[in-house]
């Protein structure tokens, strides 16, 4: 029977950050960009955690560097969603459009 | 010795809800629709960190993203009116070169994948792990990375401070 390796999770973690990049650069809405990028870092946070469990395969059960990453990376996560929800409402209320295209107050 | 739980099928199953979920998130033309399809995303990537033996972070993952931060997405989306949104174009107009360069970076990733297969030997990874996984993270963020850790509450803090600023109507 095919057992799961590190390099499985590498490759579904691998097409998660492709999905969130195609919605980063293709969408128009600046609510479900921000959700592409939580795709993005959950992608890399699959990717720890699976490097965790590798090496906790050769270092024994104590090192969890992985895990501990991953936490950090869910703290920025949080954070950035905070703000950059935050800067979308000021936004919403000076311009009535939540297009990425639209966005053009420093432009020349 | 427990039996392992990290089945294939388990696997094949909750990465199929994730990929489906990510297609549904950059898809959908209702931007609720694209938060729900995310937050279940979010739940089978729950399961993957279990099978990982990451019981800590999974638990993490579903109250802090799926409870929290998805919750505050789900609030911003009623609270701005999107209901015009829904009628215009979805996709700006450098789509195709968006696509390109993702198609590109895939390509990059294949190629990685495939010639640094040996770095990864085709082993099963360790069923059980004794211990105390909780614990030992405690141990491990109130004492290695304790720095961090203060880093981390300082940035959340700043987050805090920057929330209120942004949403405030008048300073």
């Amino acid at each position: 029977m095919l057992h799961i390796s590190t390099l499985h999770y590498m490759v579904l973690s691998a097409a998660l950050f492709l999905l969130g990049v195609i919605g980063v650069l293709t969408r128009r809405n600046v609510v479900i960009v921000l959700m592409s990028i939580e795709l993005i870092l959950n992608a890399v946070n699959l990717n720890l955690v699976a490097f965790s469990h590798y090496w906790q395969g050769m270092q024994g059960p104590n090192a969890l560097h992985g895990q501990v990453f991953a936490i950090f990376v869910i703290t920025d996560a949080a954070a950035e969603a905070a703000v950059g929800l935050g800067i979308l409402i000021a936004f919403f209320r000076n311009k009535e459009t939540v297009n990425v295209d639209e966005v053009n107050l420093l432009k020349w | 010795m427990n039996p392992p739980v990290a089945t294939p099928f388990f696997f094949y199953l909750l990465s199929g809800t994730m990929l489906i979920g990510g297609i549904l998130v950059i898809t959908r033309r209702n931007a609720v629709h694209s938060a729900l399809a995310l937050i279940a995303a979010l739940l089978a990537q729950a399961g993957l960190y279990l099978m990982l033996y990451a019981p800590f972070v999974a638990g993490v993952q579903i109250i802090l993203y799926a409870g929290g931060i998805m919750v505050l997405f789900l609030f911003v989306i009623m609270l701005v009116n999107l209901e015009r949104a829904q009628k215009e174009r979805q996709f700006n107009k450098q789509w195709l070169v968006g696509i390109a360069a993702a198609g590109a970076l895939g390509g990059l990733f294949i190629t990685i994948y495939t010639k640094g297969k040996g770095i990864f030997p085709d082993r099963p990874m360790p069923a059980s792990l004794e211990g105390t996984n909780t614990q030992d993270i405690g141990k491990l963020l109130y004492g290695q990375y304790m720095f961090a850790f203060e880093i981390a509450s300082l940035l959340l803090l700043v987050a805090i401070i920057g929330a209120v600023v942004m949403a405030k109507k008048r300073i």
